[in-house]
């Protein structure tokens, strides 16, 4: 007869392989002023960067934890290691890196990515980036894409004027945490006018349990130019928790174009506090397409600053929680400027007591007229104790706007079931065809790979798993 | 004769209420028969019941189909042995062309891999046949489609599936008239001696070009009167008065 066995966690196989916790270097776990100042020594900060750490360490020891949002009283700061230096420099060639991390990241397909559809690679593993890569061809006409330590080192006066302006230290309590131990990340400086025909993609690994991963990334698109930016993270699971809390500033200046594309697949162990923010100039894009699977809470609302007449942003978000997992996502966007525009397209999907959130936050203001915002989000559970709620905040401050604002929370329809199982379709497949259609119009805007993937995940999430 | 389907005092419920109150059917080997009754006489039911749709509940009798009782069968295993049932109202799904999802239903139902060159020609052919757009092969499964394109897509699944029984749940109803010739033309290419087809309406036009065997009136969950193709006929100009009389 039917087989119901619920699966308590999806079988992540290549996201789960451990390595062993083999590092160079790993900061005694807290969070004290002698650990920032530990943390700023081993990386020989300039002064300037030791400054913003200790004073970003005040701001933290200041602020509260969030009143509103997933309980985070998981998290023991005095459990966690905020700096751990894996056993390897920085490499040019995979051939350079360490056998058993080029290993994780050939698993994980970058390598092979690298060769087939992407301009560039950058691949950190625990706190520092271990290789680094672009064609020549970008490099002369003068693109940087390199880790953020050498970007402090070799370009001081750009980093100085960008590091934590677009996200301010005191933004919230995770962004001070950031800014205090910050390590790792990439930076990118695409030249005026220079368009990039093939993504650069950055990924992120974190392999020591009991430990935080607080990689900075910082992307300046200069006039008219354009770039695909992708990032990946992933992790294996610990019983413990551990702590993800990048972030991400994005200027994006007149006429330029950015899609900035990630796909989050942490274990169900982390928990997710990112924070990530773009400026936008006049008749410039941002286009933010963002894949959440993994965590076990993440809390993560992209925001476009739309700062320039004209300036458009679209954001394309996918989340799918399964059990003990609390995925609260969304977008925030402020439009400063006549005729801008957002769209924004945000699915959910709940299963085994999963829950999610969409959160969002449209503010357009005073002198943003004639400006248009279209909000669309839709949510699927798959079981009646899944849970998704919906908490939208508009700000509209002036008349002359076009707003439109749509929300949808339903469940998998039985009559569609039907149909599908009557042309012979196990519920099973009938139930994965569902899902899979309603999160095609985001998984088409996923990077290919990861679009298969997640399809992949979706059947392997649902394989036997329904009641 | 060769029996394909017999169904023996069937009763049923939707939702704790008695909507077929024993219904008696069979059907042979190369026949076309006909339901027609007023609404809510129990004729969707009646196809729903054949399907076990879980919103129905079977409380007595049974149905038989080539042979084996698949009463208690789950919806997808009696689509697999070779039941289909073209609906009142498709369900759009999005996320699936036409062409992988047939390809994905075909082989579930033959358990053999589908050659999709092939494949794509016989669907070309048939769409040609059911003057459908070719470009409707690569959309969206029934997303936007009209009305009229989700019957002729019923009957294309139809063709491309090939099952031994198929009910037609009043795919005529809010056609035109060309467009039930079409769904009339696709029956006919169909049909041959050892399928079968019961084919639920309202109306006469889909019959006209097609040999029936048995016209069925339903009543209030009951089969009232079996007769001739000329029953539909009769029902159609003088309506189901003096059968309602008689409940």
């Amino acid at each position: 007869m039917e087989e119901k066995t619920y699966l308590e966690e999806v079988d992540r196989n290549i996201y789960d392989f451990k390595n062993k916790d083999d590092y160079d270097y790993k900061i005694k776990k807290g969070l004290t002023k002698e650990i920032v100042e530990e943390i700023s020594r081993q990386k020989n900060d300039p002064d300037w960067m030791r400054e913003i750490r200790l004073k970003a360490l005040d701001i933290y020891n200041s602020l509260e934890l969030p009143t509103w949002g997933p309980d985070l009283s998981v998290l023991d700061m005095d459990e966690i290691a905020t700096y751990v230096r894996p056993k390897s420099k920085l490499n040019s060639s995979w051939e350079d890196v360490p056998e058993d991390i080029k290993d994780t990241f050939e698993k994980l397909g970058i390598p092979e990515a690298e060769k087939k559809s992407l301009a560039g690679v950058g691949a950190q593993y625990d706190s520092e980036v271990v290789y680094h890569s672009m064609k020549e061809d970008l490099i002369k006409q003068g693109v940087i894409y390199t880790d953020m330590e050498t970007a402090v080192r070799e370009y001081p006066d750009i980093v100085k004027e960008h590091f934590m302006k677009c996200v301010p230290v005191n933004d919230h309590k995770f962004v001070a945490l950031h800014a205090a131990v910050w390590s790792g990340g990439s930076f990118v400086y695409v030249p005026k006018g220079v368009k990039l025909d093939f993504p650069l993609q950055s990924y992120f690994r974190l392999n020591s349990p009991e430990s935080g991963q607080f990689e900075h990334t910082l992307i300046i698109v200069e006039e008219g130019a354009s770039l695909h930016f992708i990032e990946g993270c992933s992790a294996p699971k610990y019983n413990k928790v551990n702590l993800h809390a990048g972030c991400v500033e994005l200027y994006v200046k007149d006429n330029a174009y950015l899609r900035y594309s990630t796909i989050e697949n942490w274990s169900k162990n982390m928990l997710n506090l990112n924070t990530k923010k773009a400026i936008i100039g006049k008749n410039a894009q941002v286009d933010w397409v963002s894949g959440s699977f993994g965590s076990k809470i993440s809390m993560l609302y992209p925001m476009s600053i739309l700062n320039g007449e004209n300036a458009k942003t679209e954001y394309t978000g996918i989340s799918f929680a399964g059990g003990g997992q609390n995925l609260d996502t969304g977008f925030k966007v402020i439009h400063n400027a006549p005729n801008t525009s957002s769209v924004i397209n945000s699915k959910s999907i709940s299963k085994n007591g999963g829950k999610c959130t969409y959160r969002s936050l449209v503010r357009i203001a005073e002198n943003a007229k004639n400006s248009k915002s279209t909000v669309s989000c839709e949510s699927l559970m798959l079981d009646d104790i899944s849970v998704s709620d919906t908490i939208p905040v508009n700000d509209i401050r002036t008349d002359d706007v076009e707003f439109s604002h749509e929300a949808t929370i339903g469940k998998l329809s039985d009559k569609a079931i039907f149909y599908l199982m009557s042309r012979g379709l196990t519920e099973e497949d009938a139930k994965a065809m569902i899902v899979r259609g309603f999160a095609y119009p985001i998984s088409k805007e996923l990077p290919i790979e990861y679009a298969v993937e997640m399809n992949n995940l979706i059947n392997l999430e649902l394989k036997g798993a329904i009641g | 004769m060769k029996k394909l389907l017999e169904i023996n005092d069937l009763r049923v419920n939707a939702e704790e209420k008695e909507i077929l109150k024993g219904i008696n059917l069979t059907i042979n080997k190369g026949e076309i028969h006909v339901i027609m009754g007023p609404n809510g006489s129990g004729k969707s039911t009646t196809a729903n019941a054949i399907f076990n749709n879980p919103m129905y509940t079977t409380v007595g009798g049974n149905i038989v189909f080539d042979g084996e009782d698949i009463t208690n069968l789950s919806t997808d295993e009696i689509a697999r042995k070779g039941v289909f049932m073209s609906f009142q109202s498709p369900e759009e799904i999005p996320g699936i062309t036409v062409t992988n999802f047939l390809k994905f239903a075909k082989n579930k139902v033959t358990g053999k891999p589908v050659k999709i060159f092939e494949f794509k020609d016989e669907i070309k052919k048939y769409m040609e046949e059911l003057n459908m757009n070719p470009k409707y092969a690569e959309r969206n499964l029934n997303v936007g489609f009209s009305g009229g394109e989700k019957k002729k897509n019923e009957i294309l699944q139809m063709l491309v599936l090939n099952p031994k029984l198929v009910i037609l749940d009043e795919t005529d109803s809010g056609l035109d008239v060309d467009a039930i010739k079409t769904v009339s033309k696709g029956i006919e290419m169909f049909k041959n001696e050892n399928n079968a087809v019961l084919i639920i309406t309202h109306n006469t036009k889909i019959l006209h070009n097609l040999k029936v065997d048995k016209v069925h009136v339903l009543v209030d969950g009951k089969i009232v009167k079996t007769g001739p193709q000329s029953l539909a006929t009769e029902i159609e100009e003088e309506g189901y008065g003096k059968y309602k009389a008689g409940v």
